[in-house]
């Protein structure tokens, strides 16, 4: 099969990272030849899958060997769990330089060096937070990424989030093949969380493809440096992530999003009550303004 | 005092002792100058062998980069095609210096814009720029192309090329099928020869990758030549009459002899010559493509042996006499036209040249330093002549140019003692120069000062600057001269042997002492 390209997107700390090492645990089950590619400073996109704490990244080994042209593909590309090939961007410590040109960089070089005319099934990028300037948006650049997943939970910011990236995905999308090809949630137990995700993708034009309850399991393989596949595969979290993989195996609904206004995304998180109606009559009034109003009534 | 009737520029104006008491007055009361003693007795310690092994280890900082950035090429490579204007989107100091760059160079006007990137862009990205710009460029200057590269600042905050000009097109404003050429062209990443191979490859994908169908390689009956970052007019020019004598047909890929060469008849022309795109198109249909300047053209190859199917012959620079021989055999091997009796004649002229010239330039040491190809083709040469290339430095050569040199000099006993410095930077060479004296240097303007500060030291010290290379700022005309062929070979060669007897005649000139050796003959 042609080689598919997938980046994942989402709201820091919604578990992006935690969810494509277990959906690409699940898809080197299935007998999938798998690359991840972090693209986040943190370097955390390949531990469960590496057993480490954290690999080597391509901005760093480039930054001690003087520049990225004195690198090998050997030196940053490693192998784990599945015969996952993994690599990390990296980039700057927090406060200084340019986390996005480090991803550009990055996969000029996985380019250059032919990482991608290996015999391979999928690429997966694991982009950090919010596409927050070009750089991070390099994995969706033409002849890169054309599938997009977001992990979304049922709270506002994630939903926030989420349609923030839609709105990135269409500037690309119009002039490009990159599509939005579905919406993940990773459950935060808040209520009625399925059918709110299910209408949120419903308003940007696409599906939720796949629900992943909340397990313990997880974390008990996380500590453990370890994919739920891996640590317990008879897990019944194991087969939600087997079973994303099967739908993105399977995946035909690949659309440019329609994001919507902040206005009728509150509309929607007001309807799930979620956010309540804001009583305008009470904006910019103090305690002290409130109490008299309320003595004079 | 300067006099209106008799204006003098600085020198010899500053000799005059108002200017000399008023320059020592501002030294004494303004800069804080140290005293002269030190300053000498730093300078004399920079020449020594300790301070050239604390200069090799160095390892954060370049002193006087002997390359430039890669937009600086694109911009060149731009100017070789029909009508065509480079566009960098980018800052507009940028774009000014290319200008300028050039200009010193070719004493020549460069058209060539910027999409002024400021604050704004910076934080919004530069889409809007675009928007405005390119079609702005267009009413403006009217070009049949547009051939954008980037600069570091479009390049930092991750600007997309490929969706920019896809939106700018979308939203009308400008034509669907006007042509738009592009290549990202970070300026922190190789050099300008990096930067012409960009822009190159950027073109000719624009222009046949999706319009390979009907494409058959030999059904135009040419080849193609594609020459690389090159600056010696006359290079373009050689290669042109030797195919021509040849009566091989050719398209050569980058042509900007007309635009940077135009005539002072009362017209502007902002655009003149160049390869037209109609050749471009064409370019797939030919027998194969020939790489003037293979070291530096890598991604090109690529493109052209993997969309074109072309099998591009592994020759060297043609530069000198066996690599000219090497290029002519293979042009004629991939044609089968012969080599006429004209070439092979103009080959014997430089042979007979060589022979005539010889006992003054063997054994004679240089130090030499420029572009990867360059610096090879002017290795292997000097070689030819039976000379020894002592220092070779490449700042923007690679590990893998650092061991084709090192294969080119394992063969010639000449090059027994040269040593190979990839990656190296002009205050690097001034350590060798210093440390292991050659009799002559060769390179661009910049090395005028390395000469200065070995004749500094003392008149035997002195390293005389041979200005072969680019770019060449403080002599005239010498961009139209040639390097490539037997012709290109000669002017070295002319070039070479005069600096050596020119700087025999300045030692033997002293009346009395040394003009035993004064001779009128040599």
């Amino acid at each position: 099969m042609a080689l598919r390209q997938c980046a994942i997107y989402g709201k820091g700390g919604i578990g992006k990272s935690t969810t494509t090492q277990n959906l690409v645990a699940a898809l080197a089950e299935a007998g999938k030849k798998v690359m991840i590619v972090g693209c986040d400073p943190k370097a955390d996109s390949t531990r469960l899958i590496l057993h480490a704490k954290a690999q080597n990244t391509i901005m760093h080994l480039a930054a001690e060997a003087g520049s990225v042209e004195d690198l090998e593909l050997e030196d940053v590309l490693k192998v784990g769990y599945g015969d996952i090939k993994c690599v990390e961007s990296g980039g700057p410590e927090p406060g200084v330089g340019c986390a996005g040109r480090g991803v550009i960089t990055a996969i000029n070089f996985l380019e250059e060096e032919g990482a991608y005319e290996e015999d391979l099934d999928f690429v997966f990028y694991d982009v950090l937070g919010d596409v927050v300037c070009g750089g991070f948006a390099m994995p969706i650049r033409e002849n890169k990424a054309q599938e997009i997943y977001i992990v979304v939970s049922g709270e506002m910011m994630a939903m926030y989030a989420a349609n923030n990236i839609a709105k990135g995905i269409v500037k690309y999308a119009n002039s490009g093949s990159v599509r939005l090809a579905g919406l993940i949630c990773n459950s935060r137990n808040t209520a009625r969380e399925d059918e709110l995700i299910m209408e949120l993708a419903a308003k940007l034009g696409s599906h939720m493809i796949h629900f992943i309850p909340r397990d313990n399991e997880v974390q008990r393989a996380e500590i453990r440096r370890m994919t739920v596949i891996e640590y317990n595969p008879k897990a019944k979290q194991a087969d939600e992530y087997r079973s994303l993989a099967n739908k993105i195996i399977n995946n035909k609904n690949l659309v440019i999003p329609t994001p919507i206004t902040m206005d009728e995304l509150e509309e929607i998180m007001m309807s799930f009550g979620i956010l309540e109606e804001e009583d305008e009559s009470i904006v910019g009034k103090t305690a002290a303004e409130l109490a008299a109003e309320a003595a004079a009534a | 005092m300067q006099v209106a009737e008799d204006i003098k520029p600085s020198y010899p104006l500053f000799r005059d002792d108002q200017y000399k008491d008023m320059l020592k007055a501002k030294a004494e009361q303004f800069e804080a100058k140290v005293p002269q003693d030190k300053i000498e007795e730093t300078f004399q310690w920079t020449t020594t062998v300790e301070y050239k092994e604390l200069n090799f280890k160095r390892e954060a900082l370049t002193v006087n980069p002997a390359k430039a950035c890669q937009p600086l090429g694109a911009v060149l490579c731009a100017l070789g095609f029909h009508k065509t204007l480079p566009y960098v989107h980018g800052s507009q100091g940028c774009v000014a210096y290319f200008r300028t760059y050039f200009n010193r160079h070719f004493k020549e006007p460069i058209s060539c814009v910027s999409d002024s990137m400021t604050e704004d862009a910076a934080v919004f990205g530069g889409q809007k720029n675009m928007y405005d710009g390119l079609p702005n460029a267009k009413a403006l200057y009217k070009p049949d192309m547009i051939a954008v590269s980037t600069t570091c600042m479009a390049e930092v905050i991750g600007d997309d090329l490929n969706a920019f000009i896809g939106n700018t097109r979308k939203e009308g404003h400008i034509e669907k099928d006007f042509p738009l050429p592009y290549a990202h062209t970070p300026s922190f990443v190789g050099s300008h020869v990096t930067g012409w191979d960009n822009m190159f490859e950027g073109i000719i994908r624009y222009f046949t990758l999706n319009h390979m169908e009907g494409k058959a390689v030999g059904s135009n009956g040419k080849i193609n030549i594609v020459p690389g970052f090159e600056t010696y007019l006359g290079n373009f020019r050689v290669i042109k009459r030797m195919l021509t004598e040849m009566g091989v047909p050719f398209s050569m890929l980058s042509d900007p002899t007309e635009v940077l060469d135009t005539p002072a008849d009362g017209t502007f022309r902002m655009y003149a010559g160049g390869t037209t795109m109609d050749e471009v198109k064409d370019a797939p249909n030919a027998k194969t493509t020939f790489l003037l300047q293979p070291m530096q053209l890598e991604k090109t190859k690529k493109f052209v042996e993997g969309t074109w199917n072309h099998d591009v012959a592994k020759l060297n620079i043609p530069m000198g006499l066996e690599w000219t021989d090497e290029w002519l055999m293979k042009v004629s091997e991939v044609t089968g036209q012969p080599i006429p009796e004209s070439l092979a004649k103009e080959r014997g002229r430089l042979v007979d040249m060589m022979t005539d010239s010889h006992t003054w330039l063997h054994g004679k040491k240089f130090a030499l330093y420029g572009d990867p190809d360059f610096v090879m083709g002017m290795t292997k040469f000097l070689m030819e002549l039976g000379a020894e290339p002592l220092h070779i430095l490449c700042n923007n050569g690679s590990k893998k140019w650092a061991k084709a040199m090192q294969k080119v000099l394992d063969a010639s006993p000449y090059g027994v003692n040269s040593k190979v410095y990839p990656g190296y930077d002009l205050w690097h060479m001034r350590s060798l120069v210093f440390t292991d004296k050659p009799d002559f240097l060769i390179g661009n303007s910049y090395g005028k000062f390395i000469q200065r500060d070995t004749l500094h030291k003392g008149k035997e010290f002195e390293v005389p600057l041979i200005r072969l290379g680019f770019p060449i700022f403080d002599r005239h005309h010498l961009h139209r001269m040639t390097t490539m062929g037997y012709e290109g070979a000669m002017y070295m060669l002319t070039t070479l042997v005069n600096s050596v007897l020119e700087r025999l005649d300045e030692e033997t000139r002293g009346m009395g002492t040394t003009d035993y050796n004064y001779d009128l003959v040599r």
